[in-house]
């Protein structure tokens, strides 16, 4: 037993070491890169080392009394002293956890109300809109509609509201703040079924639940630019583990800089070009769905959005279907225009049967829209 | 004579047991405790969604506070004739309890034929189980209601037959008690949904 | 016994209402009335759905081992994890536990049978035909795939069969509990041998008690909910339809209202199962039997005001995170006090380690770590990085597996020799333990890490760059090392069970009043209903205080198991019967008519009805 023992407390340790040093975790939570996370990992981290004490207390009696107590061979077995209870340990016992959990209590409820209060000062307000099975971002001040990807600037704190968009159970738009909608009243398109989603990006802030039919808030700020990976984290149909976005910090300048590119009317291919040709496959079948600000369709009505993510500048983002595929690799890009449910199950995207010829086009077109 | 003596002790509807309440008495007891958070699930689901349906028909548009008043007032007194029916078996009284029984079968019956009444008129006034929320959670509460004194009518109507071929008889009269138990609770648990729903006043 | 007592005609009822009369074979386990009969038909079915929950997960395993895997697409997989949540709660856990009280209950209190026997054997048929339409849903139409908690809206919006299946498939098995909550309920307040008074009950019986209450008031909640998924997926009613004003969050609130007294539901049997373990292999009594006891309830009681901790992102605001966050620091407390407690027994005894005691004491040591991963999820903004993580994953696993099925185990090693009359053997049933020790803490201690490192719950596949790898794959290996042991454990029992009949009455020199009759107990189980004078009454009639704590053996002639092999003189048993089997049939056609045919549900209903009405009506005795 003595042997077995240590060697499972060897394990244990060397189990512990490497966990602290997992490479490449680019969603962890152990590695708060803003002032909101930051609130969060100070409050785990001392209640995680109070539990570890805890731990070696409680597991340590444990182990000491199976060995101390273990009758050994060769001794006559006694029937030991029929101890009852100890009314005064059982006070002892009671009390002192309930105190040190109070201890953990007070900053448990400063911090909650901390973190729910909305932020004053230069404040980023931005709409997160959570479809099946990607996150489209929308800047309403700013006039800028994007996907997959959240560009923010350092050093802000930015408010975050969330509405999870799709369809209900007759098929209606599931109504969301996010989404005003036109004067008459209606409820903008959506595509996909209106599920519970969750915003997740750990480096900088904790979740929340995207709830239909609820506009739920979340603030988060980075200290540094970078780019921070994060997901959906409440399951939501078939391809929940593909709903992935990420959030893009740059410095004030860096983050003007953008903004401005955004916010200019796509790029237009140059006319004989395959992205031109490219562009006549778009506006063949594309704009059903999606939004390219700046073109004009054949009636000359503006391209607005209908149920799928805005393309306007497709080629400035590096990932795209939920964050899970490259913008820059022509391969994927052509495979997901190819069939768009054999790469992600369930995608609501049609698979319009283009052939390879309008395929190379469409993506030499999507890569001109910088 | 030791064996008849534990027969006896398996089938006496007084065996001894440690709390004093029979079996089956506190098993109903139990069960309708149960019950309770049932409806109260229900209850709350109707109460948390009220005013909150996008279109109508609403609350005060299919309301008759009159008819249900009186459909109510009927329940009530089948719980009358419920307890007469008891107090008639325990004194060995079968003829008797056979009319109560069937009064309260009866009366049950003419509140669940008030109710089907007034579905239908809501129906015809356009509320259904999938027109709004209120329709949803306002025919799934009373349907559960409703089942439940369908059981309840079963019940008493099985007491009522069973007692010709003298199955019901003094000696075991918990039987009709517990049934009582039963049918006292569903009219309790109607009187909390008529307050709740019809009474108590909500906006549109 | 007539549960609505109608007198007989003397026993002469001819017909179809004739009671069946076998003993001994097939037909004899299908009628059977028995409480030890239907505790082990409950505890050999809940393995066999152990095995494939076990299988379920392994899948899982494999599929999570690399990055951007594909060996189950995500609608397979969605199925697959949906499945071994369901199966290893409602159709493991829930009946293995069943199993032991069922068995040992009247035992333990010195009674014959439970209150109502056939609608014991009910519950039982209920349950074994809830697991298989559950599990037909893979051939008809799709298994239940929106998780075992079935989140609306999603849940309704989905476009297969299975949460249909799910939705009926967990009511048949709320009313099974609902049904046994109440009987034993019944039994362990109204049939306690003479002089058993509540605080002379073995700590098992307590815990059995409070599970029984929370049982009855938890499932009603969850029965509405399944009624409200169900009638939105076939009815089209809006209960969770934000479209038409309603809220989705309703089902989460209904849910947990239930889920989470059930996960009490799940560990407070197995929590009694080690206090009477415990102090049998170290010869003294329980330390602090009432504040075991109290801490039972008291956890009972709290258990039904912490469910919003589910829910602390949902968005309900802060002045509801902070009530639910303190109401579920306090449940820590009471919690706590049994771990001391069951410190405190084995301190300064006579402490041996047959299997038995290595599996009591491995929960103690697995539930503390789970219990305290439970009090980091407590603090509500640390909650906000590790709900719907792997850090979950890892802390619910560590309660359920390392807590509940390991006490479970240890019950089994422990009162085999009791219910089959022979002993597991000693040294398989070590490596059985060592091995799944280790493969437990393999598979499931790095969970810890790769939740608060990013991986999320529920999700088919994860990308190489978020450096989740290695601990995948670790957690894999050790979850084959389990199943190794459970392959063991396996072989330990064919091999045991074809060893002859050769135990005494208490092979273990326990407490409880089960070890004063034979093994395996006769049928009527006591020749005489022992009389009860004290807590831990066997252990009192073989030992004598002599000074306060110290005992000696009674001398011999005094004592022991005061059985004879005797027949059981003048003992009248309940008869067995056909119905309860006939009613859950009705009761399944009625699900399948449900999800199929109104006409079939139809037959289901009056099948059920006839069942009901037999039983009601069928004559006591033959």
């Amino acid at each position: 037993m003595r042997t077995r023992t240590r060697l499972i407390l060897g394990l244990a340790a060397l189990a512990a070491s490497a966990a602290a040093c997992a490479p490449n975790a680019q969603q962890d939570s152990l590695n708060p890169q803003g002032p909101y996370a930051d609130k969060i990992y100070d409050l785990f981290v001392p209640v995680f080392w109070i539990a570890v004490g805890v731990f070696v207390v409680v597991e340590g009696l444990l182990l000491f009394i199976a060995l101390r107590y273990r009758r050994r061979k060769g001794r006559a077995a006694e029937i030991p002293p029929q101890i009852h209870g100890n009314n005064r340990l059982e006070i002892g016992w009671t009390i002192l956890p309930a105190l040190i959990l109070a201890g953990v209590a007070v900053p448990t409820v400063t911090t909650i109300f901390d973190l729910a209060r909305e932020p004053q000062g230069d404040v980023l307000e931005v709409n997160v809109l959570a479809h099946q099975w990607w996150w489209e971002f929308d800047y309403p001040q700013e006039g800028v509609n994007t996907a997959n990807e959240l560009h923010i600037p350092t050093g802000r704190p930015v408010y975050l509201t969330l509405c999870a968009v799709g369809l209900g159970y007759e098929d209606q738009p599931t109504p969301s703040v996010c989404q005003p909608g036109p004067p008459d009243g209606a409820i903008p398109a959506a595509i996909g079924d209106g599920v519970i989603h969750s915003f997740w990006v750990p480096e900088l802030a904790g979740t929340q639940d995207v709830v239909p039919g609820q506009a739920n808030t979340l603030t988060l700020q980075a200290d540094a630019p970078g780019r921070y990976s994060g997901q959906c984290k409440e399951f939501c149909g078939l391809s929940h583990a593909y709903m992935k976005f990420a959030v893009v910090a740059h410095t004030p300048e860096d983050y003007d800089a953008w903004l401005r590119g955004q916010q200019a009317d796509a790029v237009m291919p140059e006319s004989g070009s395959l992205a031109a040709t490219g562009m006549d496959v778009f506006l063949g079948q594309c704009i059903a769905c999606h939004a390219v600000q700046g073109l004009e369709d054949a009636n000359g009505n503006p391209v607005v959005a209908n149920g799928g993510p805005n393309l306007t500048h497709f080629a400035s983002r590096e990932c795209f279907a939920g964050c899970w595929l490259q913008n820059d690799d022509p391969e994927e890009l052509a495979a997901w225009l190819d069939n768009p449910a054999a790469v992600k199950q369930g995608s609501w995207m049609p698979d319009y049967g283009l052939t390879p010829d309008e395929i190379d086009a469409v993506v030499a077109y999507l890569k001109g829209l910088t | 004579m030791q064996e008849q003596a534990a027969i006896h002790v398996f089938e006496s509807e007084h065996e001894a047991t440690s709390t004093g309440l029979p079996n089956v008495k506190l098993a109903m007891w139990l069960f309708l405790a149960s019950d309770v958070l049932l409806f109260g699930a229900l209850i709350t689901s109707y109460v948390v969604y009220r005013g909150r349906s996008v279109v109508g028909p609403y609350p005060n548009d299919v309301f008759d506070i009159p008819f249900t008043s009186v459909s109510s007032f009927v329940l009530l007194a089948s719980s009358l004739t419920m307890v007469l029916a008891l107090a008639s078996v325990q004194r060995g009284d079968l003829p008797r309890m056979r009319l109560w029984l069937l009064a309260t079968a009866l009366l049950g019956l003419a509140f669940v034929g008030g109710q089907v009444y007034e579905f239908t008129t809501f129906y015809e006034e356009g509320l259904t189980l999938t027109t709004n929320v209120f329709g949803t959670t306002f025919y799934v509460l009373t349907g559960f209601h409703g089942t439940h004194v369908a059981i309840g009518i079963l019940m008493l109507l099985s007491l009522f037959s069973l007692s010709f071929g003298g199955r019901i008889t003094q000696r075991n009269s918990m039987t009709v008690e517990i049934v009582g138990l039963y049918w006292h609770f569903v009219d309790i648990v109607w009187i909390v949904i008529f307050t709740v729903v019809y009474l108590i006043p909500t906006g549109p | 016994m007539a549960s609505v007592s109608v007198p007989t005609t003397g026993g002469r009822a001819g017909g179809l209402l004739r009671r069946p009369t076998a003993t001994t074979g097939f037909w004899s386990w299908v009628t059977t009335v028995d409480h030890k009969k239907i505790g082990i038909l409950y505890g050999v079915t809940a393995f066999a759905f152990f095995i494939v929950g076990g299988t379920e997960a392994l899948l899982i395993r494999l599929q999570l081992a690399q990055p951007d895997q594909a060996l189950l697409s995500p609608s397979v997989y969605n199925e697959i994890f949906t499945m071994h949540g369901i199966t290893m709660v409602f159709l493991v856990v829930m009946p293995l536990s069943a199993a032991f009280i069922n068995y040992l209950i009247p035992l333990m209190i010195g009674a014959r049978d439970v209150a109502f026997p056939r609608l014991n054997a009910l519950s039982y048929w209920l349950f074994l035909f809830a697991g298989i339409f559950i599990y037909s849903s893979w051939f008809l139409g799709g298994a239940p795939n929106g998780g075992w908690f079935g989140y609306a809206p999603n849940a309704v919006l989905d476009p297969t069969r299975g949460m249909t299946f799910y939705a009926i498939g967990l009511l048949m098995a709320g009313v099974a509990s609902t049904v046994s909550a109440i009987n034993i309920a019944v039994t362990i307040l109204n049939m306690r041998a003479p002089g058993m008074t509540l605080f002379r009950m073995p700590v098992f019986a307590w815990m059995s008690l409070v599970v029984q209450f929370l049982l009855a008031f938890s499932l009603p909640i969850i029965t509405v909910a399944l009624f409200q998924l169900l009638f939105d997926k076939r009815f089209g009613t809006h209960f969770f339809d934000s479209v038409a004003g309603a809220d989705p969050v309703l089902w989460q609130h209904l849910f947990w209202l239930f889920g989470h007294p059930e996960v009490y539901i799940l560990i407070l049997p197995a929590m009694g199962i080690v206090s009477e373990i415990l102090p049998t292999f170290a010869r003294k009594p329980l330390f602090g039997y009432q504040f075991v006891v109290f801490s039972g309830i008291a956890i009972g009681f709290i258990g039904f005001g912490v469910w919003v901790h589910h829910m602390y992102a949902v968005g309900l605001g802060p002045i509801a995170n902070t009530a639910f966050g303190i109401s579920t620091i306090i449940i820590a407390v009471p919690t706590g006090v049994k771990i001391f407690n069951w410190l405190g027994t084995m301190w300064k005894g006579d402490l041996t380690f047959p299997t038995p005691m290595l599996f009591a004491i491995g929960f103690v040591a697995m539930f503390v770590i789970g219990g305290l991963s439970g009090v980091t999820h407590s603090v509500v903004p640390a909650d906000y990085q590790q709900t719907d993580t792997y850090y979950i994953v890892a802390h619910f696993h560590y309660v359920l597996f390392g807590g509940a099925i390991f006490g479970l185990f240890g019950g089994m090693y422990y009162w085999w020799p009791k219910v089959f009359g022979r002993k597991l053997n000693e040294g398989l049933g070590k490596v059985h333990f060592w091995l799944m020790l280790i493969g437990f803490n393999l598979t499931f201690g790095p969970m810890h890490v790769l939740g608060l490192q990013g991986m999320p719950r529920r999700i088919q596949t994860y990308p190489e760059e978020l450096g989740l790898t290695f601990w995948n794959l670790v957690s894999t290996v050790g979850a084959f090392m389990i199943a190794l042991a459970v392959l063991l454990f396996l072989i330990n029992v064919a091999m045991t069970q074809r060893k002859p009949k050769a135990m005494d009455a208490d092979p273990w020199d326990a407490r409880t009043l089960e070890w004063l009759t034979t093994s395996p107990p006769p049928e009527h189980n006591f020749d005489e209903i022992p009389t009860v004078h004290a807590l831990d009454e066997a252990w009192h009639r073989k030992y004598v205080e002599t000074a306060p704590g110290r005992v000696v053996p009674v001398p011999a002639g005094g004592s022991g198991a005061d059985e004879a092999a005797s027949a059981g003189h003048g003992v009248h048993l309940p008869a067995p019967s056909y119905y309860p089997v006939v009613a859950s049939l009705g009761v399944l056609l009625l699900g399948y008519g449900v999800v199929f045919s109104w006409w079939l549900a139809g037959v289901g209903a009056v099948v059920m009805l006839a069942g009901l009405y037999a039983w009601a009506l069928e004559p006591s005795v033959e």
